[in-house]
C-alpha cells in the first residue's frame, strides 16, 4: 500500500512560498490517515461482534434443540439383561372393567439348535425326544446331520423343560427369549379375546400378533409401544361373564341344545358387560378351524356375533313400536288378528294353528305373539318405512363391535322388499341378524328410544345416540314386553324382585338346501330389567334346544330360553349391584340408623 | 513474575487433568450403576408381571368356584342371591350405654373357675 506522506514536498514548498504554515498541511493529512484507520478498525470490530453473536445463537440453538429432543421423546423402557432387545411389555395387557387380567404376557424361551456346534447329535436327539414326547429321536437326528446350520426345535418351552435341556449340556442347543400371550382364565370370554400367535420370529425376539377376536381387531392399539404400559380395559365384568357362562352351560345341557349364546348389555352406555357363546375353547391352545363341514359347528364360532339367525317373534315389538311412533296405533287400538290370513298365495298362520281374532289390541298382539296381528300393523307401516326403521335400529348392518369377526357377520336381508317380506319381517322371518344386533336394538327401546352402539371397551359415560322413538312410545313398548312376562308366553321369566320385560322368539332353522327343518329351532329370549327403569338388556339364544319333561317334546322359547334367561337374571342382577324391589311393607315412620365410619 | 505464572498455570493444568480423570471414572461408574438398576427394574417388572399372571390364574372364577364347593362344609359359601339384600330396618339399632355411676355401666368379664396351675402374670 502506498502511504500518502504527511508532508508532501511539493505542497510544503508551495505553502512556504505563499507564507502559509506547512504544519497545517501535516495536520490535515494526519487527520485523513486517522480517519481511514478508524474506519478499518471499526469494520473489524463489527465483524467480530457479528461472529460472537452467531456463536451464541448456535450455542443456544444447540441447547434448545437438545431440550426439545428430551421433552419430545418417550422415556426409554428398561431393557432386559438376558437379550439386549426390548422384549418386555411388547403387547399391552387386556383387563376387565374392574382391572382383573384377561390377557397378559409371560417370558418364556424358544429352543433352537446350531447343528454344527453339536458335540453328539445322536445322544442330544435321544435326550430331547425324552424331554419332548412329541418329537421323534430319528427325525431330530436326521435334521441335525443333514448339513443345515440352524434349526428351530420348539417355539415355546417351560422353565422345567429349559432346565432339562440345560442338563443335556450340548453347546449346540440355544435358547431365544419369547414373550408368550397368556390367558389366565382359560376358556372364559374366549370368543371375545380370540387368541394370539407368533408373527415374524427372530432368535432374540418374536412378534406376537392377534389371530382373532379383540386381539386382532385392536392389534395396532395393543402393539403400540407408546401405550404398552396402559392395559386395554374392556367393558366385560369377569364375575358376571363367569356366572353367565356357568348358567348358560347348564341350561344348554338341560335343554339338550347344540349350543347357545347370551349377551348382557348396559342400555345407557352400550357397554357389553358379558357376552358368552358355547361351546367355547381355550385361547391358550386355540384349536384349528374346521376345514370341511359347517363352520358353525366349530367351538371357534362365536354364536353371539357370527351366528346370524332368524330371531323370530322377538322382532314383533319393533313393528308395534314403529306403529305407535308413527301414530298409526296405540296400545289399545284393536287390529285385525283373524287367522289364517291369506295374502296372495301365502297363508299366514299362528303358532299351533290358533286363532286369537277376530280383533286383538296391540298390547295383546305382542302378549299373545300374534303373527297375523303384527302383519296387519306392518302393512299399515309399509315396506319402505319398515326397512328404514330396522336400519336405524342397526338390524340390517353388521354390528360395529370391536371384534374382527363382527364385520364378516352381515345380517341376511332379502335383496328386494315386496309386501310379503314386509309381512314376514314384522314377525322376524325371512331376515336374520346376530343376537348382539338384537340386544342393541332392544337396548334402544330400553334406553327410551335413543340408539345404543354396543362396545367392548369400557367407557362409563353415556354416548349420545340418535332418537328413533319418542320416550312415551319406548315406555309403552317396555310395558307391553313386561306384560309378555306377567301374562304371556314368557311366564317363566318372572324373577322375584326384578321386573323382567321381554319377548320370546322361536324360529325353524333353515336347511342349507332350502326350506326349513321342522324339528330344529333357534329359541331366543330378548329381555330387559328392571322394567320400570331398564338398566340392562339380556338376550339368550339356544341352538336346537328341546325340553323333554312333558309328554311331548317342547321346542318353544317359553320352555327353553326363558327359564335359562330367568336364572341368569336371578344370578347376575345382584352381581351388577341391582337391589331386588321387594314389597317390604310401606315404610310407616322413621327408622333409626347407626352409621359407623 | 513470569516464571511464577508459568508454574501456576502448569499446576492448574495438572489439577484440571486430575479432576477430569476422576470425573470420567465417576461418570462411567454412574452409567454402569444405571444400567444395573435398569436391568434390575426390568427383571422386577418381569417378575411383577409373572406374579400378577399367577394371581389371575389362581383367582380364575372356575377355580374359586371349585374351591368354594370343596370347602363348603367349612366356609358355607353360596352364590350371591337376590334374597341376601337386606333392609336397613332389619338391622337393630345399637343399644345406648347405660348411664350408671362408676364401673357399673361397663361390661364385666366373667372368669372361669380357679385352677391350680400357678399364678397367671
Amino acid at each position: 500500500m502506498i502511504r500518502t506522506p504527511l508532508r508532501p514536498l511539493a505542497r510544503i514548498l508551495h505553502a512556504r512560498a505563499q507564507g502559509e504554515n506547512p504544519d497545517a498541511i501535516e495536520a490535515e493529512n494526519r487527520r485523513a490517515r486517522h480517519e481511514v484507520m478508524r474506519d478499518r478498525s471499526r469494520a473489524r470490530a463489527e465483524g467480530r461482534i457479528l461472529l460472537l453473536g452467531l456463536g451464541f445463537i448456535v450455542a443456544y440453538a444447540a441447547i434448545g434443540a437438545q431440550m426439545m429432543k428430551i421433552a419430545a421423546t418417550e422415556p426409554e423402557e428398561p431393557r432386559s439383561a438376558s437379550s439386549g432387545a426390548e422384549i418386555l411389555a411388547g403387547r399391552a395387557d387386556i383387563t376387565d372393567r374392574n382391572g382383573r387380567i384377561l390377557a397378559t404376557n409371560m417370558l418364556t424361551h424358544a429352543l433352537y439348535a446350531q447343528p454344527k456346534d453339536l458335540v453328539d447329535p445322536a445322544r442330544t436327539a435321544q435326550m430331547l425326544a425324552e424331554i419332548f414326547p412329541d418329537l421323534k429321536a430319528e427325525d431330530l437326528q436326521r435334521r441335525f446331520t443333514d448339513g443345515r446350520s440352524f434349526l428351530w426345535i420348539k417355539k415355546v418351552i417351560s422353565p422345567e423343560q429349559m432346565q432339562q435341556v440345560h442338563e443335556i449340556g450340548d453347546p449346540g442347543l440355544l435358547f431365544g427369549p419369547r414373550e408368550m400371550r397368556l390367558y389366565p382364565n382359560g376358556a372364559l370370554a374366549s370368543h371375545i379375546l380370540g387368541g394370539a400367535s407368533f408373527g415374524a420370529e427372530g432368535v432374540s425376539s418374536a412378534e406376537v400378533i392377534g389371530t382373532a377376536g379383540i386381539e386382532k381387531a385392536l392389534d395396532a392399539r395393543l402393539r403400540d409401544p407408546a401405550q404398552a404400559g396402559a392395559p386395554l380395559e374392556l367393558s366385560i365384568d369377569l364375575t358376571v361373564q363367569a356366572t353367565i357362562e356357568e348358567v348358560l352351560d347348564s341350561g344348554i345341557k338341560m335343554m339338550n341344545a347344540k349350543g347357545g349364546a347370551a349377551v348382557l348389555l348396559d342400555v345407557k352406555t352400550g357397554e357389553i358387560i358379558a357376552m358368552a357363546s358355547l361351546p367355547d375353547f381355550d385361547p391358550n391352545d386355540r384349536p384349528q378351524p374346521l376345514v370341511k363341514g359347517d363352520p358353525a359347528d366349530s367351538p371357534l364360532f362365536n354364536r353371539a356375533v357370527q351366528g346370524v339367525y332368524e330371531l323370530g317373534s322377538t322382532y314383533k315389538i319393533f313393528t308395534a313400536a314403529q306403529g305407535m311412533e308413527l301414530g298409526l296405533v296405540n296400545p289399545e287400538t284393536m287390529v285385525d288378528a283373524d287367522a289364517p290370513m291369506i295374502w296372495g298365495k301365502f297363508k299366514i298362520k299362528e303358532f299351533d294353528n290358533h286363532n286369537y281374532g277376530p280383533l286383538l289390541s296391540v298390547t295383546d298382539v305382542i302378549v299373545k305373539s300374534s303373527n297375523v296381528g303384527v302383519a296387519h300393523i306392518a302393512m299399515m307401516i309399509g315396506g319402505t318405512r319398515q326397512q328404514a326403521f330396522l336400519r336405524a335400529l342397526g338390524l340390517l348392518s353388521p354390528s360395529p363391535v370391536e371384534l374382527v369377526e363382527a364385520a364378516g357377520a352381515k345380517p341376511l336381508v332379502p335383496a328386494r322388499w315386496p309386501e310379503i317380506v314386509t309381512i314376514t319381517a314384522s314377525y322376524g322371518h325371512g331376515l336374520s341378524s346376530s343376537p348382539l344386533n338384537l340386544a342393541a336394538a332392544y337396548a334402544t327401546i330400553a334406553n327410551g328410544g335413543i340408539t345404543v352402539t354396543p362396545t367392548l371397551l369400557k367407557h362409563p359415560t353415556p354416548v349420545e345416540g340418535a332418537r328413533v322413538l319418542r320416550s312415551e312410545v319406548a315406555k309403552n313398548s317396555v310395558s307391553m314386553l313386561r306384560q309378555v312376562v306377567t301374562r304371556g308366553t314368557a311366564s317363566f321369566a318372572e324373577v322375584p324382585g326384578y321386573a323382567v320385560a321381554g319377548k320370546t322368539g322361536t324360529a325353524d332353522k333353515p336347511k342349507p338346501t332350502g326350506g326349513y327343518y321342522h324339528d330344529k329351532v333357534i329359541n331366543t329370549f330378548a329381555s330387559m330389567f328392571p322394567a320400570n327403569d331398564p338398566r340392562y338388556v339380556l338376550t339368550v339364544t339356544l341352538d336346537e334346544p328341546v325340553e323333554t319333561s312333558g309328554p311331548e317334546p317342547r321346542r318353544t322359547a317359553g320352555w327353553t330360553a326363558v327359564p335359562v334367561a330367568a336364572e341368569i337374571i336371578r344370578r347376575v342382577a345382584p352381581l351388577v349391584g341391582l337391589r331386588p324391589q321387594v314389597d317390604a311393607g310401606a315404610a310407616n315412620g322413621l327408622t333409626a340408623v347407626s352409621v359407623t365410619e | 513474575m513470569r516464571p511464577v505464572l508459568y508454574v501456576l498455570s502448569f499446576l492448574a493444568v495438572m489439577g484440571l487433568a486430575f479432576w477430569a480423570y476422576r470425573e470420567n471414572y465417576a461418570t462411567q461408574h454412574a452409567l454402569r450403576e444405571v444400567a444395573g438398576l435398569q436391568d434390575e427394574i426390568a427383571s422386577l417388572r418381569e417378575s411383577l408381571a409373572l406374579t400378577r399372571a399367577e394371581w389371575a390364574y389362581l383367582n380364575r372364577p372356575d377355580r374359586l368356584r371349585e374351591l368354594a364347593t370343596i370347602n363348603f362344609d367349612r366356609l358355607g359359601l353360596l352364590p350371591l342371591e337376590p334374597g341376601q339384600f337386606g333392609q336397613v330396618t332389619q338391622v337393630a339399632y345399637p343399644r345406648a350405654k347405660l348411664d350408671l355411676p362408676g364401673d357399673l355401666g361397663q361390661p364385666v368379664t366373667i372368669m372361669g373357675e380357679d385352677t391350680d396351675e400357678g399364678d397367671l402374670p
